[in-house]
């Protein structure tokens, strides 16, 4: 993936609260300036992970670098890293300027210097005008920049965010995602940041690592996680997956209801049960009269509207009922006349196929 | 932060648990320390003059519990949930009590039933000294307890499941049977603890009215100042602690209950006007206030005269305190450095206690135990508290014995005692702190006590300027806490009215109760000054 060595390095990590274990035996490299997301749904252990990266909550066992350096024992404030919460932990008490100023001020420190740094901070996050505002007095977006100039101050080598953007409401999360990660660019710091929101890793990670019951489930690019999804886990969490269960009849050959597909169904043995992926969007709508392989012919089950594109529930003797959900584009279901009960004849490109072990679907 | 945790929590056990150990140990040895095993305890139960005492305090504690309660709730219902007139005020006239010393309503019943009283006949030839007197005495004192413990729990009403009933047809009573009490249960089983507890413990209501109605506190003190016998005094605190014990731990697990409620999302309940409901509240609100009322203002009265009711020529008589069998004024002037420095020195470390145990990260055990004993003092009643430090504190063996008698054991018997609803204060403020400040800081390498003053310390200010008032005038009242422990350089306003009233100076008694009482008064008003200059001026971030 990188040539350069990381710059953190977690091996074998394990965190175990009594007899529940949080984190179980992850590995994990993450090169210098990368912005590495930790995503799952609740209780997975990513906060654990990020815990014990900072310190807050040391590992029962294993081993963490960061620059080289094993800090696997030692606490926070010996630690290099800066910290966002999804409250941002802003002290009330004190203005936004003084808490940006709050890591910087010790004995050592030039007043000045630390009037100039605090400056530049409040303008790079675009609050220039605001500093003397108590944090009660800023809206929430403002307040989580504050909360990230503040983590900037000291100029760390980590940055860690956990669900930064949570608290937020859903047009200012969205303006603010890009917004941090610009200035993640900027700054070039190496970054980690938990969240359980899907879009949110897609839009701003280099790389994902989505995370299930403790365990790492995959690690890749927001284009592998969602083209790739290496389980049923991954395909089911990150956007949404149909599932279809089979058996394979030869290589490259599966059998669903009384249909034959064509898919990479290498390396299963004939007679294996297996669960056929597919994204809704890939389902395609078989346009003119040609026959290509791998075409189905569904009723309309139900149809909603959603804006950009339709999503039809599709369902057909040929799958033995299985449902089939397909986004259909919006001019495409005009033309067509594409209403409840019609019938369509649909492709589902070999390509966009996936399958995965075993008969049980995931939902 | 273990270091200042292990300070204070020293600090704790050489102040509460060594004495309470001690005196457990006590109650089974003999005059000449040998062990005697459970013998104390079997002369204890094979005197009836003694254990006959039990079923007195029992009886008075039930009494009291049975009237209060109900007269607190009902009073507490006029304030939240009726529009009638002058609902601060009559807030306010019912929290008079607690800041009058719990002597007070007896020297003023025996103003009013006693056999030179005012109305005397009200009572049909029954004399006050005895029951009857303990227990108004004893309504008058916890009535405030159990009035704040029961707004809580009203103020914690939701609008909105008054708004659902209604629109589903409910009528008025059931509304109150299905909404509105089962909202309060909590609060009303722990008013309910609250006053039983405050009644079985006081010592101050059956020492002036009492008579020859003994109740187990004042089997303590009869034991210990009168017949010198110390063993028979812990005896007697160990069955003291009993009840004590049981009330607290049912309302620690009542009230942990309560604000599991308390953190739903909830719209405050809005009372709208109804004439002949308000009117009838308004009307019980004055004859109960005017109960309350009557009690200081008697007091003040027969102070100021030469003989209260037969010769009401006024005079400052009474007042030449240096005159009479208490401490005289040095008395007044002692009270008042002692709430002083209990409540800065308190403050400061109940405080700090309670930041440790709430932000300090791991040491588990550590903080589980200073929490125990930071709740431990509700538990002990004054006088047993006492009775320990007689025999902790005056042990010939103990290095600490030089401090037997000072101002010094005073103030670290007073702050104890008082500990653990200054401890519940504090950790409820800091409660409402974001958990991450102290993450945050070390993440910017900064030593936790700077976050600890920067942060902590002005945000909680105003909860510490309460705790620190609350210090100050329990100080002020306090008896039971004191009473085995002052010495004749450092006898205080309080004790002062003790022995004034023993010594039948009761209207002298009354006016040093009443001077107690207006030292509170000034304090609380200075405190909600300082309190809104504070406001003004360290609080700005508070507004919007």
């Amino acid at each position: 993936m990188t040539t350069l060595p990381p710059y953190l390095r977690i091996q074998s990590l394990t965190k175990k609260f009594g007899a529940f274990t949080a984190v179980d035996n992850i590995s994990l490299e993450i090169a210098e300036g990368e912005f590495v997301c930790f995503l799952g749904p609740s209780g997975c252990g990513k906060t654990t992970l990020l815990r014990a990266i900072a310190g807050l909550d040391i590992q029962t066992s294993g081993r963490i670098e960061q620059g080289g350096r094993d800090i696997s024992a030692l606490p926070p404030t010996k630690r290099d890293f800066g910290i966002v919460f999804q409250s941002y932990a802003l002290f009330p008490n004190l203005t936004a300027a003084k808490n940006v100023a709050y890591g910087l001020e010790n004995a050592r420190a030039k007043r000045a210097e630390v009037a100039k740094r605090v400056r530049e901070l409040l303008d790079m996050i675009g609050l220039g005008e605001h500093g003397g505002k108590y944090p009660a007095q800023l809206s929430g977006g403002q307040q989580q920049r504050v909360a990230l100039a503040r983590a900037l101050a000291t100029s760390p080598g980590l940055l860690l965010l956990d669900e930064p953007l949570s608290a937020l409401d859903a047009k200012v999360r969205v303006h603010l995602r890009h917004e941090v990660k610009q200035l993640q660019r900027r700054v070039g710091v190496t970054t980690i940041m938990v969240t359980h929101d899907q879009e949110e890793a897609l839009t701003m990670a280099d790389r994902i690592v989505v995370m299930n019951r403790g365990a790492i489930e995959q690690v890749g690019t927001p284009l592998e996680i969602y083209r790739e999804p290496a389980s049923p886990f991954v395909a089911d969490f990150i956007g949404v997956m149909n599932f279809v269960a089979g058996t394979v009849v030869r290589d490259g050959t599966v059998r669903l209801g009384r249909t034959e597909l064509a898919c990479d169904a290498d390396g299963f043995a004939a007679g294996t049960e297996v669960t056929l992926a597919v994204r809704p969007e890939d389902i395609l709508v078989q346009d003119g009269r040609d026959e290509a392989p791998n075409t189905l012919a569904m009723r309309v089950d139900a149809v909603a509207f959603l804006g950009s594109f339709f999503r039809a529930d599709l369902v057909g003797d040929a799958l033995g009922g299985a449902l089939l959900r397909a986004d259909l584009p919006v001019d495409l279901v005009r033309r067509l006349g594409i209403a409840e009960k019609s019938t369509v004849s649909v492709v589902v490109p070999r390509e966009r196929i996936r399958i995965y072990p075993g008969s049980t679907v995931h939902r | 932060m273990r270091a200042f945790l292990g300070v204070i929590g020293l600090y704790l056990v050489v102040a509460l648990a060594l004495p309470l150990g001690l005196m457990l140990g006590k109650s089974l040895q003999g005059p000449g320390d040998e062990f005697v095993g459970l013998a104390n305890y079997i002369r204890y139960f094979s005197t009836p003059a003694l254990f006959r005492s039990i079923a007195n305090s029992l009886w008075v504690a039930s009494l009291t519990t049975v009237i209060t309660v109900p007269l607190a709730f009902v009073y507490a219902y006029a304030l939240t949930r009726s529009r009638m007139p002058l609902r601060g005020l009559f807030k306010t006239i019912a929290l008079v009590p607690i800041l009058v010393p719990s002597l007070l309503p007896g020297l003023a019943l025996v103003y009013l039933f006693g056999n030179q009283g005012l109305i005397r006949g009200a009572l049909l030839g029954h004399s006050i000294y005895g029951p009857i007197g303990i227990v108004m005495a004893e309504i008058f004192t916890t009535f405030p307890h159990a009035l704040l413990i029961i707004l809580a729990a009203l103020a914690l009403a939701d609008a909105r499941l008054y708004e659902a009933a209604v629109a589903l047809r409910a009528p008025r009573p059931r509304i109150f049977w299905t909404v509105t009490l089962p909202g309060a249960r909590y609060g009303l089983i722990s008013a309910t603890f609250v006053v039983f507890t405050t009644v079985i413990t006081d010592f101050g209501a059956p020492k002036v009215i009492g008579g020859q109605y003994n109740v187990l506190a004042t089997d303590v003190y009869k034991q210990v100042i009168g017949q010198q016998n110390f063993q028979m005094g812990a005896v007697v605190s160990v069955i003291l602690l009993v009840p004590a014990v049981f009330a607290f731990v049912i309302d620690r697990a009542v009230t942990r209950k309560q604000v599991a409620l308390l953190s739903a999302r909830a719209v405050p309940y809005e009372p709208k006007p109804q004439r002949a409901f308000d009117l009838a509240m308004l009307a019980y609100c004055i004859v109960t206030g005017a109960a309350i009322l009557s009690i200081v203002v008697v007091s003040q009265f027969a102070a100021l005269v030469k003989f209260f009711p037969y010769n009401l020529t006024l005079t400052w008589a009474h007042y030449d305190f240096d005159q009479r069998g208490g401490g005289g004024w040095a008395s007044y002037g002692n009270s008042i450095r002692l709430a002083f420095l209990t409540g800065v020195i308190g403050t400061a470390i109940v405080f700090v206690g309670a930041y440790l145990v709430e932000k300090a990260r791991g040491f588990a055990f550590g903080r589980g135990l200073f929490h125990f004993l930071a709740m431990l003092p509700m538990a002990v009643p004054g006088l047993v508290l006492g009775l320990a430090y007689i025999f902790f504190f005056n042990a010939p063996a103990n290095p600490l014995n030089v401090l037997y008698r000072t101002m010094t054991i005073l103030v670290v018997n007073t702050v104890v005692h008082f500990y653990t609803v200054g401890h519940l204060t504090a950790l409820t403020a800091l409660r409402q702190m974001d958990p991450e400040f102290e993450t945050v800081s070390a993440s910017l390498k900064q030593p936790f006590y700077r976050t600890f003053w920067r942060v902590t310390v002005p945000v909680c200010l105003p909860s510490a300027l309460d705790i620190a008032i609350y210090m100050f005038v329990n100080a002020m009242t306090t008896v039971s806490g004191v009473v085995f422990i002052y010495g004749p350089k450092t006898e205080l306003a309080s004790i002062s009215v003790l022995n004034m009233d023993d010594t039948g100076e009761i209207a002298s008694a009354a006016a040093m109760a009443m001077m107690i009482f207006y030292t509170n008064v000034a304090a609380r008003g200075l405190h909600l000054l300082l309190a809104r200059w504070l406001e003004r001026r360290t609080q700005a971030w508070r507004r919007r």
